[in-house]
């Protein structure tokens, strides 16, 4: 199973690269660093959905909110079946149901349009709350971006989450420890992201975001807890994970790879996916 | 003709606001999924008085706490799970503050949630010029996918609150904190997209929605002792507006008095101007907020210091009438 989800993470990047590079804009450093994440969502057994029947009833929600890692959740829902692999070579272009930054009119799957950070946990919380109300069993799950929780909104969604006691409710930070500007303990350190989640009532785990094993675990406990708390992860990940160059520089937050970049890119993903096979 | 309120009914005075938790407790008890969101605000929205209508409805009533950019948000949270979510707070905090979760998530999505703050413009009085909201309806008439609802009284309030709740998409519901004569009957019902004609008048048209509908009525009054026929048109849809129903009318008396309890910028005056310079260029005059904040004071006096009340209007109709 681990190897399994490691090649589907291994091929995902491979697609990120390729449709960010293809579009010639768009987000890789943010997608990449969550890529194992979503790969354990949508293939590790956590997620009851249904491709051919994206608006099932009882289904689990996803949302990304931070909306400019749309390159990984396009990619993932492409492999889990939503719509054709060969679409991903549409992104960013006139016409497309992969907008820059996710739209859930055009794009199967995509439960909420997101692109201003700060508002998915919200979201989340209101959709747990409708579940709730219908009876639903169902879970919320939310990417996070770190440098996403310097907005204020995040902490009015999680002060409410806890008063709700949203135990259906599983948000995970992409804790990657870049943004645009920079390290975001030198743009405007949110500190020990923990640590706030707990004063704020949430029940909080740690994982490395890049072990699958650990990773599906997780999630897998924190779905599995209905003690009336909402859950945060928070992931260790690298930003660019998977691509030599790319990784830990804030430069490749929202910057596309050229042919001779994403050329060796996809090189060195599909030597990686050899180095997997070979366990 | 649309229904107007009997005598006993118009003796009545009630807020807009009034309507808001009674409306939504009528929904509910007709089987509508409604919820609502508020900000530590349910008291003055009366959304207290939903929740209190049955257990079942308390469960429905979210309160976000002091938290506006979350109360949108949950709201698009709970519409997107099946509900026909409400959201509360006063104009100036359930629009301004939270313009990029209505936009973005909102609007954006084209989600079920109703945008329906209490306490717009100057009728707010002492709270003074931070809480008088004034380009709340210029804010959501340039968003995509959004419908503008300015009901004038109690009972269009309510209609307006029903008419969002079958009018898929986006809709902004905007309420005032004062008490106004009512205008029309208990049980009206108003269609999107509608404008009414409440008095017919061959001289100058008067366009107006929200609390300046009295005043408009009152200023008719007035005219029509000094000979003057003001035909009142009742435009509480502001977005779609009723080009059909303002176009007759302007081509029958060839001017118009727009008149809102708004900013004289991107709210009615501009959305009549804007109609009128495309199909029907015609002389046309603002009752409206001049370009600046409000300030402390009764309702009635803020209308006469800030030139929105019915003299303004009859001195308006006169500048704008061929000489």
């Amino acid at each position: 199973m681990t190897v399994e989800l490691e090649l589907k993470a291994n091929e995902i990047r491979k697609d990120i690269v390729a449709m960010i590079a293809e579009a010639g804009s768009g987000h890789p450093g943010g997608s990449l660093s969550c890529t194992d994440i979503m790969t354990a969502l949508y293939f590790g057994g956590i997620m009851k959905y249904d491709a051919q029947n994206p608006q099932m009833e009882d289904r689990d929600r996803f949302v990304m909110a931070k909306g400019h890692a749309a390159p990984a959740l396009y990619a993932t829902l492409a492999h889990a079946g939503f719509f054709p692999r060969e679409e991903l070579m549409t992104l960013r272009k006139l016409g497309t149901r992969l907008q820059g930054h996710p739209d859930m009119n055009l794009c199967p799957g995509v439960e909420v349009s997101t692109g201003s950070l700060g508002q998915g946990l919200s979201v989340c919380a209101g959709m747990c709350c409708g579940l709730r109300l219908q009876g639903s069993d169902a879970s919320v799950f939310a990417i996070l971006g770190d440098g996403e929780t310097q907005e204020g909104q995040v902490w009015e969604a999680a002060m409410f989450a806890a008063h709700q006691k949203l135990d259906h409710l599983v948000a995970i930070v992409d804790h990657n420890h870049l943004q645009i500007d920079g390290n975001i303990a030198d743009v405007c350190n949110p500190d020990d992201l923990g640590e706030k989640f707990a004063a704020f009532g949430w029940d909080v785990r740690r994982v490395d975001g890049h072990n699958m094993d650990a990773v599906v675990e997780t999630l897998a406990a924190a779905k599995a807890d209905h003690s009336g708390k909402p859950h945060v992860i928070i992931a260790e990940t690298i930003k660019g994970k998977g691509v030599s160059f790319m990784e830990n520089l804030a430069s490749w937050h929202g910057s596309a790879p050229n042919a001779e970049q994403a050329a060796q890119a996809l090189a060195e993903l599909e030597e990686a996916g050899k180095v997997i096979c070979n366990g | 003709m649309v229904k107007l309120a009997t005598a006993e009914q118009a003796a009545q005075k009630k807020a807009t606001r009034a309507a808001f938790g009674a409306t939504l407790a009528e929904l509910a008890a007709e089987g509508v999924p409604v919820c609502a969101v508020d900000a530590d605000l349910t008291g003055s929205t009366t959304l207290k008085n939903f929740a209190k209508a049955c257990p079942e409805n308390a469960d429905r009533l979210f309160n976000a706490g002091i938290a506006e950019q979350n109360m949108i948000d949950v709201a698009a949270g709970l519409s997107l799970t099946g509900n026909i979510a409400y959201t509360g707070s006063f104009a100036v905090f359930g629009t301004g503050r939270v313009y990029d979760q209505i936009r973005n998530t909102v609007c954006y999505g084209n989600l079920n949630v109703k945008i329906a703050p209490t306490h717009a413009g100057i009728s707010v009085g002492p709270d003074g010029g931070t809480h008088q909201m004034l380009e709340d309806v210029a804010l959501m008439r340039v968003l995509p996918n959004m419908k503008v609802l300015v009901p004038a009284d109690y009972a269009a309030a309510r209609a307006a609150l029903r008419l969002a709740a079958v009018t898929p998409g986006p809709v902004y519901v905007r309420m005032g904190r004062a008490t106004v004569p009512c205008v029309y009957a208990d049980d009206v019902e108003l269609e999107l997209g509608k404008a009414y004609v409440l008095r017919e008048g061959a001289d100058v048209t008067i366009v107006a929605n929200g609390v300046m509908i009295n005043e408009a009525m009152k200023a008719a009054d007035q005219l029509a002792e000094q000979g003057i026929s003001a035909e009142v048109i009742d435009a509480f849809c502001v977005k779609p507006l009723d080009e059909e129903t303002i176009l007759a009318s302007v081509k029958k008396t060839g001017c118009v008095v727009v008149c809102e309890e708004h900013s004289q910028y991107g709210g009615l005056c501009s959305a009549v101007s804007e109609l009128l310079v495309q199909k029907n260029p015609a002389p046309c005059a603002f009752v409206a907020m001049k370009d600046r904040f409000g300030k402390s004071g009764e309702f009635t006096e803020l209308m006469a210091y800030f030139e929105m009340d019915a003299a303004a209007i009859v001195k308006a109709v006169k500048n704008v009438m061929p000489a």
